[in-house]
């Protein structure tokens, strides 16, 4: 069974329709790239699998392991395993980038009934895990996001995504605004967690960064709809040769 | 999906006011109403010396005087209260001469248990003293003895009067003149209990002091009387944590509190304050009329209140500083958070009397359902105060669209060379920030409280550790169901 089916899904905001019959299946262990212009729909996509409010799906289904995840409230669709680095990081002033985390951390670990992480637990965790991302660990201390730079922002995500070890991660444009070496560390925190029961959806709009974390399978994702879908060669393909070809074709 | 919300609500109507239960006990009561006689009726009970029913009856004879002049100006609206349809008095019926805990009626100490006070462990347990206040009465006092060693004297009210009464003559009123206000007027007349205080010189106690007050009685006014002085280069931090039970009616708390500092002396008082505060609808709850304030009465003084307000239907409470001795240190850090059809009109006066006296407020305040809360804060800086400084910074959290949040501040600055700053924000918590939280599998409750506890960091962080984790759960609880 794929770990996430998501079968003709039709999806609006504010009346306007963006989602136009998306199917796309992620077999457990594989690493899917969308990659599109800008506008075409990616961050919709995003949103509507992580439970956004403000969108209608209006046809179609997006099921986890089989399950009904259009059923599910945002926060139960985060506890079933689906993860989402958002392309915009939320600032949460006053909130501990330290306190979100163990908060974060302490929702999942009830939902799957163990018991809170202690104290001198978590600290040594997220030591880890920071000195793994080249971040100050007194970044924990700073309120969530605020006055991070954009790449201090999309490691953060990282750094969430690797305490949480979701099931599904959504990486969208977590490339963007990283320099070359922050890259290479982010792909590697990827990478790291690349496992057979786990899938990863990277929406990029660079081929280098399929370089670093090699997708199994490349989507173009153009006016709502998937327009191509190819191995890694096709990323290398679009870098040379832009989207001109899709859009003609999916107008 | 339908089915798990209906839950949750109806697990909340159950948890809501967790402290909303009645202890059943018979009580001793003074007839409904207010007059002359009620007044010598609790003196009577209390076995008070002559001096001080005077005190009380001149009060009193003061208070007539002040018909129809409940203070106007906040931003509140409530039905005029009928001072009448009042009990002044209500004591829980058992022998009167208590040597220890076991002596105390059961029901009682079974009572503090729900409260999460357990005195008999707290004996044991080291670190907190506890003098609870159950209705009009003190109950138990525990760690008296160590105290009492070191030359503390930690008594309720009633006791300081007989065993202290040079202290008390001294100082009552000394901060809180029975003329101050319409409430604290009307408490000078009926007060019928409360916590006192005297740290000797040069002693930093070395336990946090600890009162927890409660409204059992129904139609219960409470009066309570708190009186803490600290004498030269002494320290002290005490603790206030107060919750009544659940009732349809109103109920009427006015409190004085008065601290006097004398030079180098400091004084940390913080309070939780989770009085019931009326269902959704804003039937019921607390109208809490307090008035707070502490004298920096000797140079090098200092004195920082701390205050977590989520309850009471209403609350008008402004815990001031009298910057007098030079060089004397004001703190005020408040949360206050209103939800449904709460409403708060809090804030603090900073009147700086010295040179070099400095003040510094931090208000939070949070607002959701259709609540109301205002900010009102006062910094006087008078004609000798050289140099005199004042920081303020007032931050509102509004949640949802439909509740209130106003600042108020008055700066009256007499002095050229003083020094005052403002800063005064307002935010929303945003849908962003919501969905963000619950990408990470928080809930929604969950979400509001990680934010708002965050929004209020500063204030919270000020306060003695066990209470901090108190008050950070109560920040939760009491804005559950304040969004969608
Ligand atoms: N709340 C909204 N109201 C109106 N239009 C919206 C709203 N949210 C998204 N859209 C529109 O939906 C379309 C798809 O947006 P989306 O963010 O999914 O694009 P994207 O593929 O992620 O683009 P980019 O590469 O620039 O990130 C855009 O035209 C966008 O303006
Ligand atoms: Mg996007």
């Amino acid at each position: 069974m794929a770990l996430l089916e998501i079968k003709n899904l039709h999806a609006s905001v504010a009346g306007k329709a963006i989602l136009k019959g998306i199917t796309l299946a992620l077999e457990p262990g594989t690493v899917h790239a969308i990659m599109g212009p800008n506008g075409t729909g990616k961050s919709t996509l995003s949103n509507v699998i992580a439970g956004r409010e403000g969108y209608d799906v209006t046809e179609g289904e997006v099921l986890l392991d089989g399950k009904n995840v259009l059923a599910m409230s945002a926060d139960e669709r985060a506890r079933a395993g689906i993860f989402l680095a958002f392309q915009y990081p939320v600032e949460i002033p006053g909130v501990t980038t330290s306190a979100f985390l163990k908060t974060a951390l302490n929702a999942k670990r009830r939902a799957e009934g163990k018991t809170e992480v202690d104290a001198m637990e978590f600290l040594k965790l997220v030591k880890a895990k920071t000195a793994a991302l080249g971040m100050p660990y007194d970044m924990i201390k700073r309120a969530l996001n605020v006055g991070f730079s954009g790449g201090e922002k999309k490691r953060a995500e990282v750094l969430q995504m690797t305490l949480l070890e979701p099931r599904l991660a959504i990486l969208d444009e977590t490339d963007s605004g990283l320099d070359i070496d922050a890259l290479k560390v982010v792909s590697e925190g990827v990478n790291s967690l690349r496992a057979p029961d786990r899938a990863f959806l990277v929406i990029t709009h660079y081929q280098r960064l399929l370089d670093y974390i090699v997708p199994d399978h490349v989507h173009v994702l153009a006016h709502g709809r998937i327009a191509a879908s190819g191995g890694k060669e096709l990323a290398v393909e679009l870098e040379a040769e832009g989207y001109a070809k899709y859009l003609d074709a999916a107008a | 999906m339908a089915a798990t919300r209906e839950t949750a609500a109806a697990v909340r109507d159950v948890e809501q006011y967790k402290y909303g239960f009645v202890t059943d006990i018979e009580s001793d009561m003074a007839p409904l109403g207010l007059n002359e006689g009620i007044i010598r009726f609790i003196s009577a009970k209390k076995g008070e010396p002559e001096w001080m029913l005077e005190w009380r009856l001149k009060a009193y004879r003061y208070w007539l005087t002040l018909t129809d002049e409940e203070p106007a100006w906040a931003k509140l609206k409530f039905p005029k209260i009928d001072f009448q349809a009042s009990h002044y008095y209500a004591a829980p019926k058992q022998a009167p001469a208590l040597t220890s805990l076991d002596e105390v009626d059961p029901k009682l100490l079974e009572t503090y248990k729900k409260l999460g006070i357990p005195l008999l462990e707290q004996q044991i347990l080291a670190g907190v003293a506890v003098d609870a206040v159950f209705d009009s009465v003190s109950v138990a006092t525990t760690y008296k003895k160590k105290l009492q060693e070191l030359g503390v004297i930690f008594a309720p009210f009633s006791e300081a009067v007989h065993k202290h009464p040079e202290l008390v003559k001294k100082y009552l009123g000394s901060v809180v003149p029975y003329s101050d206000n319409f409430y604290a007027t009307l408490n000078s007349a009926v007060f019928t209990d409360g916590s006192f205080v005297y740290i000797p010189k040069g002693l930093r106690c070395p336990m946090e002091l600890s009162t927890y007050f409660r409204i059992n009685e129904r139609n219960t006014g409470q009066f309570e009387r708190t009186l803490i002085i600290a004498d030269e280069g002494s320290y002290v931090s005490y603790l206030e944590g107060c919750t009544a039970p659940q009732r349809d009616e109103n109920q009427l708390h006015a409190a004085v509190v008065e601290l006097v500092a004398l030079d180098n002396a400091e004084i940390k008082y913080s309070t939780v304050q989770n009085w019931y505060p009326g269902d959704a609808d804003g039937k019921g709850g607390i109208y809490n009329f307090v008035t707070k304030r502490g004298a920096c009465r000797g140079k090098n003084s200092k004195i920082m209140w701390t205050q977590v307000e989520t309850g009471s239907a209403i609350t008008w409470k402004y815990p001031s500083c009298i910057l007098q001795g030079d060089n004397s240190v004001g703190e005020f850090y408040s949360v206050a958070i209103t939800n449904n059809r709460q409403q708060a009109d809090t804030g603090t006066k900073m009147i700086h009397l010295g040179r070099n006296t400095r003040s510094k407020i931090i208000s939070k305040g949070i607002s959701a359902g259709h609540a109301d809360n205002t900010y009102r804060g006062l910094v006087r800086i008078g004609v000798k105060a050289d140099r005199a400084r004042n920081y303020t910074q007032c931050d509102s959290l509004l949640i949802g669209s439909t509740c209130g949040a106003h600042t108020v501040p008055y700066i009256e600055n007499r002095n050229p060379t003083a020094l005052t700053e403002h800063e005064a924000t307002t935010s929303k918590i945003s849908e962003d920030q919501l969905f963000y939280c619950r990408q990470r599998g928080m809930s929604q409750e969950e979400a509001v409280s990680l934010i708002v506890n965050g929004f209020c960091r500063d204030v919270l962080q000020t306060l003695p550790m066990e209470f901090a984790v108190e008050a950070q759960k109560l920040v939760g609880i009491s804005l559950e169901g304040s969004v969608g």
